[in-house]
């Protein structure tokens, strides 16, 4: 039999299942290729003990009617999880134990699964490469100091590398996606509100949202039926008929109406990029789907939007840092004192950047000029898709202008680290379903992704073509365990 | 428009983040890049326009007023970090 660790999710399921697998042994071998892979850096913390302890709990009474039966699962560092660390990949939350569960890791727990280890994000999901975090940088599995993406980093990175059969991450402008697509896994940003924001650090609460990364699109799908749920204890969470994505996915999509969007054929784009998106239309056109030219006439509008509306929901957000309830304290000769170094030697350089960027845009004075500004444009570039939407089912994009770059390469300029997310931001801002999925490699033999880009509320859709994609695409990951001795 | 050093200072002071000279003029650097790069919106005219509050167009629900809360004050006390045993602690602020 083939290595554990190799299996995708919905294998591991069956196997499990059918009492070929117990949970313990999974558990075991996805722990154990874990030890071996610190170099990645992808965990902040280990739940190995515990994990072993309830998978040996399930398989004394296995229950093989829950979708994640006795599953082994590292998550992103940013859901809340009951006694178990929660960092944000932040200083300041160093040593908080929250006191409750997120909603989406009780829906994993709920459903059998069992919980490994807490990973590497950048610091309070603030950065595309993971290297903001206070944890350290985070290894691509694809060559040796390269970028994972972010803020999603230690997600992409341990999936890639076969450390979890699955994870999940947190998407506010593209932090799923481009991970998946730097890393050649699957990654898909549901519609907001679909999936519950209890219990995840809040970054830009109107631009958050939690979704499942995965080998393939079948895994996916499981996820995110698991993942989504109406949920009380998120004012934000939508009641809708949430389908059964894995029973109902099928690859056809004859006569789907698939939009290009002109305006995403950024200048300089490499022309591998471009050749990648051919591909995808080629083989839409090739199942019979049909190829529609669309425009998005605000697209170049969008960053600028989202670098206003995110960091001052951040710095809003990030206000009850204060050193007072929970989290790191410095001291200081007053209580404005103590707030302001605790803040100042808490937050990184990035975060520090954005909440007062954020504090800026809401200042008395500026609010109209920046922030009411920003809203205006977040209309119109949700009118452009609404539009779009009257004459197509979905939409195809590149995930990102280009693949993963080396560590440290764009450090030093805040403008074109932003510019990576310049096709997934757009959606975030529009509060639609996004999915990123492998779909070649470029010359330096690094990962590219498609995205496609769906109606709000019709996952099942953008997941249907991404497997019939999928299915023609067959993408291979080339990943040579360099980083185990 | 450029962000000088003065109004570094009080976004700083605004966003209760210390912040000394050096740290104030490279911050200053990169705020007038985004800000440049941010200027592009005043190309389009949204005098019409409705701003965006919120995406997800639902009404807030109403449910029971009822106590759902464990008792799980040790647990909260435990994550703070100056504590002693019932209250959350801080520099004195009434002399």
């Amino acid at each position: 039999m083939s290595n554990i660790t190799d299996l995708k999710l919905v294998e591991l399921v069956d196997k499990i299942k059918k009492k070929e697998l117990s949970s313990a042994e999974v558990t075991i071998a996805f722990i154990e290729r874990s030890k071996k892979s610190k170099k990645l850096n992808a965990y902040i913390s280990e739940n190995y003990e515990n994990a072993i302890k309830n998978a040996k709990i399930f398989d004394q009474k296995p229950d093989f009617k829950k979708k994640l039966p006795g599953i082994p699962i590292a998550v992103k560092d940013l859901f809340c999880s009951k006694n178990i660390r929660t960092t944000a990949g932040s200083k300041i939350l160093e040593n908080f134990v929250p006191t409750y569960e997120s909603t989406v890791t009780q829906n994993i727990l709920d459903e059998g699964g069992i919980i490994i280890g807490k990973l590497n994000c950048d610091e309070f999901a603030m950065g595309s490469s993971n290297e903001t975090s206070y944890f350290g940088n985070v290894q691509n599995p694809v060559s040796e100091n390269l970028v994972p993406g972010g803020s999603s980093g230690g997600s992409s990175s341990a999936l890639a590398a076969k450390l979890t059969p699955a994870t999940i991450g947190t998407d506010t402008g593209g932090s799923i996606r481009q991970p998946a697509s730097f890393t050649g896994t699957v990654g898909l940003k549901p519609t907001y509100g679909s999936c519950s924001r209890y219990g995840i650090v809040a970054f830009a609460s109107s631009l958050d949202q939690a979704g499942p990364m995965t080998h393939d699109v079948k895994d996916c799908s499981l996820m995110l039926e698991i993942m989504s749920t109406y949920d009380t204890k998120d004012s934000t969470s939508v009641e809708f008929k949430r389908e059964s994505y894995l029973n109902n996915l099928n690859e056809n999509i004859k006569e789907k109406k698939i939009g290009i969007p002109k305006e995403y054929r950024v200048d300089g784009m490499p022309k591998e990029i471009d050749e990648l998106w051919e591909k995808g239309i080629k083989i839409i056109k090739e199942n019979g789907g049909k190829i529609v030219e669309i425009s998005l006439p605000n697209t170049n509008y969008a960053l600028p939007t989202y670098y206003i509306v995110a960091p001052a929901e951040a710095s809003s957000n990030l206000a009850r840092y204060d050193g007072v309830k929970y989290g790191f304290r410095s001291k200081g000769e007053n209580l404005i004192d103590m707030y302001e170094k605790t803040r100042s030697e808490g937050f990184g350089d990035e975060v520090k950047r954005r909440i007062m960027i954020g504090t800026y845009v809401l200042s008395s004075g500026y609010y109209d000029a920046y922030y009411l500004k920003a809203q205006k444009v977040r209309r119109l570039i949700k009118n452009d898709f609404d539009e779009a939407y009257k004459k197509v089912d979905a939409i195809l994009t590149p995930s990102t202008p280009s693949s993963a770059f080396k560590i440290g390469e764009k450090l030093n300029d805040p403008v074109s680290m932003y510019l990576n997310d310049i096709f997934t931001v757009p959606i975030n801002l529009a509060g639609l379903p996004a999915i990123s999925i492998p779909a070649g490699h470029d010359k330096k033999g690094y990962p590219l992704g498609l995205q496609v880009i769906g109606k709000a509320f019709d996952e099942q859709s953008i997941l249907n073509i991404a497997f019939a994609l999928e299915k023609n695409i067959s993408f291979k990951n080339n990943i040579t365990d360099w980083w185990i001795k | 428009m450029t962000i000088d050093l003065k109004t570094v200072k009080h976004i700083s002071k605004l966003s209760r983040i210390s912040i000394d000279d050096n740290k104030a003029k490279k911050l200053g650097k990169d705020l007038n890049s985004i800000f440049s790069f941010i200027e592009k919106l005043n190309e389009l005219d949204t005098k019409n326009t409705e701003p965006l509050t919120s995406i997800a167009e639902t009404k807030l629900k109403l449910r029971k007023d009822e106590i759902k809360s464990e008792n799980i004050r040790e647990d909260i006390l435990k994550n703070s970090p100056d504590k002693n045993k019932d209250f959350f602690v801080v520099p004195k602020v009434v002399e």
